[in-house]
């Protein structure tokens, strides 16, 4: 059920709390282990305050559709682990600026969705509270860090997720699980209550079975907050209403290395699926980008580095789990233990990245790609407005399939990672599928370009 | 025996004086109950992120300009890691490559210290131990200061202890700091080394922290002299580390060594995006820097006050305003109001914060400073009036009528009561003409007794002197 079909059936007379309770009967007992927490009383009693609101002649934009949110997001009233034992039990005493305005716009809150652990990985295994299952092929990871999000979409649960992508976090698990995402430019979306990743890199972004339902849900959310200082401060062009303006007369191109770099069925998919956009009207021409390949190694020292400065006030000492020691470096430590391996394993290499004596070819170095990166990217605008690519190299792997070698999951972010480091909005859509497994086609946007990415994202689902 | 060279730089931390912390809307009111000013910001929760304070950033800029600095158009906020339980974040909100000062200078008695650099900073919580307890109070964190770093200029002790009375007055004077060592609104670190006398190399140096007086930068400072001296002068090494001030025992004390010294791996704050200052904002804060202590200083002492005089008024920057005030609304000369002021108002004069607590407004001490200047009133009745308008609040000049204070000016009416009272004390007249002239204090307490204070004092003596010298 879409958004347009759940406006329908509340405009048709059918309450927020039996469409609610539609969509608990679905999630039944949560086979794909996508939620953290699903209090059903709690939906229950949300859906009927909902409905006393439209009783009450408020006008709600997204009429009490429920919305999966990611479980590093704070939501008041509702425990925010972030996937890791640290959090295990921490209620967060506000609620994130996104999470505040779905309330304004009139959304059903539905559940807190499984992530790896601190958003630190690709396919949700990194979770403490143990993996989600791919709805397509449950024996395969969704994607992740947002794994949750992607599959409680994909699996028809609910038709709009949130997720958080630092450096693909939405997008690759968006292709794995078959569902549109989109992650804004670097500013667009509040990072206010979203717990930090990566700073620099980090965005809020929306999931939806559809462009349509991904469109209404980051129209809800995108825009200025006062409450974080890289808040964006720039009106926002709707989702919505960029939707129906199609691609007639823009220039795509095409990323051909990235073609090269995935695997052939994956590539012949997003082949088909560019040749959609011509057929829409769209130019395809091949495009580069320069230092398109240092993104994943400047990303996996920048991200780190950020990443061991924002956990470090993990320390029990206020909030979340603590474990007492024999004095306070003993606490410290086995407090940290908490965190799992890889976690520690970018606690340490983001450390290292930033200590003295290495910073320079470490962290500074990978700072200064960055900003080669970018200027690449703009290079590369001055000729096309819009970049296609794979948004991953292949499709959903076997649980467990990387769990053993960090490299090669990292590897599957490696056409979105460039992207984030460049702070663009990008967005991925279902282009079809390999062996039943979807494979999505990711778009890439000049800054603050969004609703350039809808008009483009709603012509695959035409 | 070699001859030592002291070299010392400082580092200030001057409490910038917001309403408001840095990062977040808490307050910064002194002296609350623990943990009753904070908030997701300040206690690091996660999720929550900084947005800077434009009051903070405003002072920083007038202290930048007041100290001569070069005013940064882009400055950046950058992390500085370490694990404290007094730092939630697990990193300090500081400045490191782009301060939003650099350089500048502190000048007095004749000298100018040259400053490294004077940049933005968020305070850590507030750390009690007791006993195997440590208590945090996190009121303190978040709380805006402006690090200002010397270079290591001074000499001597005694010269430490005048910069950091001249740089808090600087500061309080552009009126960004309340200057209250108290309240830890302005704390100093000093950093010390030996080295011989006439060498361009500096030795090893001590950082000694948490000095809290300036008399106790001086005594640490001296202390820590003739231990490096001593370790110096028996063949050893200084080595490079940590001490504290011992207020106690009057000794510094190790706190920790080199080998434990931190790596702070500072890097730019991704939360906050370059700090940049328009032109225009700049140029009108710039102009609005008021006269500073140095130059106040020497306008007073060409107005006829004396160095003293200067000092003493100079202390407090209200204090300071409310006597250029007084001096423009009176006809009394500045010297003779600083006399007064220092004699009968500064005393009851509070202050709290950058603000002063006046027993009179300066137009209306003004009005009396005019009747004693004029001979309306002389001293002793100017310090009664002084007394009848703190507490009843009327103004000189109808206190001195109501009172009949006005003083009797009339050269032939008090010559007729001075010739009365020599009539009326022969022995005493012959005494002075024997030689014991301190009588004439009698005559003229006489005269005065006898006009019901009324008679003008100085008219009173030259009267007595003229006749005594007559007869």
């Amino acid at each position: 059920m879409t958004l347009v079909d759940h406006r329908a059936a509340v405009t048709a007379g059918a309450t927020v709390r039996s469409l609610a309770e539609a969509a608990l009967e679905r999630v039944g007992d949560d086979a794909l282990h996508a939620f953290l927490e699903l209090d059903r009383a709690r939906i229950l009693a949300d859906a009927d305050a909902l409905d006393r609101r439209r009783a009450a002649g408020e006008t709600l934009p997204l009429a009490g559709v429920p919305v999966a949110i990611k479980d590093n997001l704070c939501q008041r009233g509702t425990k925010t682990t972030c996937g890791s034992r640290m959090l295990a039990e921490w209620e967060a005493p506000y609620d994130a600026t996104v999470v505040a305005r779905l309330r304004d716009a009139g959304a059903l809150l539905f559940g807190k969705t499984n992530m790896d652990e601190f958003a630190m990985g690709s396919s949700t295994e990194n979770s403490a509270f143990g993996p989600t299952r791919n709805p397509k092929d449950p024996e395969r990871v969704p994607g992740g860090s947002s794994g949750g999000s992607a599959a409680v979409v994909g699996a028809g649960w609910v038709p709009m997720a949130l997720g958080s992508d630092t450096g693909g976090s939405v997008r690759q698990p968006a292709a794995y699980c078959g569902v549109h995402a989109l992650k804004p430019t670097y500013g667009r979306i509040s990072r206010f209550g979203l717990v930090a990743f990566a700073s620099s890199l980090d965005q809020v972004g929306p999931f939806g079975a559809t462009a349509a339902d991904c469109a209404a849900l980051y129209d809800a959310i995108a825009g200025p907050d006062p409450r974080e200082a890289t808040s964006a401060d720039r009106p926002v062009e709707s989702g919505t209403a960029a939707l129906e303006a199609g691609v007639a007369g823009l220039r795509v191109g095409v990323l051909r290395s990235t073609f090269r770099q995935s695997d052939g069925a994956v590539a012949q998919v997003v082949e088909d699926a560019a040749r959609k956009l011509e057929a829409a009207g769209a130019t395809l021409v091949d495009a580069t980008v320069d230092h398109l390949d240092l993104g994943l190694d400047a990303y996996y020292l920048v991200a780190p580095a950020e990443a061991a400065s924002n956990l470090a006030r993990f320390d029990g000492a206020r909030y979340g789990t603590r474990v007492s020691g024999r004095d306070l470096a003993d606490t410290y430590r086995q407090t940290r233990a908490l965190f799992g391996p890889e976690v520690v394993r970018r606690i340490v290499l983001g450390t290292y990245a930033l200590s003295e004596g290495y910073a320079d070819e470490a962290y500074v170095r990978a700072s200064r790609a960055r900003t080669a990166l970018c200027r690449s990217y703009a290079r590369t605008f001055e000729g096309v407005d819009l970049l296609l690519s794979p948004t991953a190299p292949t499709v959903a792997f076997p649980l467990g399939a990387r769990t053993e070698d960090p490299v090669a999951m990292y590897a599957a972010d490696v056409f979105t990672v460039p992207v984030s480091l460049a702070g663009l909005p990008a967005s991925s859509s279902p282009a079809g599928e390999v062996g039943g497994l979807p494979v999505g086609v990711q778009l890439v946007a000049p800054p603050f370009a969004e609703a350039r990415l809808f008009s483009a994202m709603q012509v695959f689902d035409r | 025996m070699t001859t030592w060279e002291t070299v010392i730089g400082l580092e200030v931390h001057a409490q910038l004086a917001t309403r408001t912390k840095l990062f977040c809307g808490c307050e910064t009111t002194y002296g609350a109950a623990p943990n009753t000013q904070v908030c997701p910001v300040c206690l690091g929760y996660p999720g929550a992120l900084p947005v800077p304070n434009a009051r903070a950033i405003e002072l920083a800029v007038r202290a930048g300009f007041a100290l001569g600095s070069t005013v940064s158009r882009a400055s950046r906020f950058a992390r500085k890691s370490y694990f404290y339980p007094d730092l939630p974040k697990g990193y300090q909100i500081s400045q490191m490559e782009l301060p939003i000062n650099e350089g500048g200078a502190v000048t007095f008695e004749g000298r100018t210290v040259a400053l490294e650099r004077a940049h933005l900073e968020e305070d850590a919580a507030k750390s009690t131990h007791v006993g195997s307890q440590t208590r945090v109070d996190f009121n303190r964190g978040g709380v805006p200061l402006l690090e200002i770093v010397s270079r290591p200029d001074l000499r001597s002790p005694a010269e430490a202890e005048a910069y950091l009375r001249a740089l808090r007055s600087l500061l309080m004077t552009a009126g960004v700091n309340d200057g209250n060592l108290e309240e830890g609104s302005f704390r100093c670190d000093a950093n010390i080394s030996l080295r011989p006398l006439g060498s361009d190399v500096f030795g090893e140096r001590v950082e000694i922290k948490n000095v809290n007086s300036f008399r106790f930068v001086r005594l640490a400072l001296e202390s820590e002299i003739a231990r490096q001296r001593a370790v110096l002068q028996s063949g050893g090494r200084v080595e490079r580390e940590t001490r504290s001030w011992d207020e106690a025992a009057g000794v510094t004390r190790s706190m920790r060594g080199k080998e434990e010294a931190a790596d702070y791996r500072y890097f730019p704050d991704p939360d906050l995006p370059a700090l940049v200052l328009d032109e225009a904002t700049l140029e009108r804060w710039r102009a609005e820097v008021p006269e500073l202590p140095a130059a106040r200083e020497a306008r007073w002492v060409e107005a006829g006050l004396t160095e003293y005089d200067a000092g003493v008024l100079g202390q407090h920057p209200a204090v300071a305003r409310y006597f250029d005030a007084v001096c423009a609304a009176t006809a009394m000369e500045p010297k003779k109001v600083a006399n007064f002021v220092q004699g009968e108002v500064l005393g009851r004069i509070g202050t709290q914060g950058l603000e002063a607590d006046v027993p009179v407004a300066p137009a209306a001490l003004a009005g009396l400073l005019d009747l004693l200047a004029g001979d309306t009133i002389h001293g002793q009745a100017a310090k009664k009036v002084l007394g009848l308008m703190i507490d009843e609040g009327l103004d000189a000049a109808t206190l001195v009528k109501r009172e009949g204070l006005a003083q009797e000016n009339d050269a032939e009416a008090l010559e007729a009561q001075v010739r009365a009272v020599l009539d009326a004390n022969p022995a005493q007249v012959t005494q002075f003409r024997e030689g014991k002239t301190a009588v004439i204090g009698y005559f003229v307490g006489q005269v005065m007794k006898a006009s019901r204070g009324k008679a003008n004092p100085k008219t009173v003596k030259e009267t007595l002197e003229r006749l005594l010298a007559g007869e």
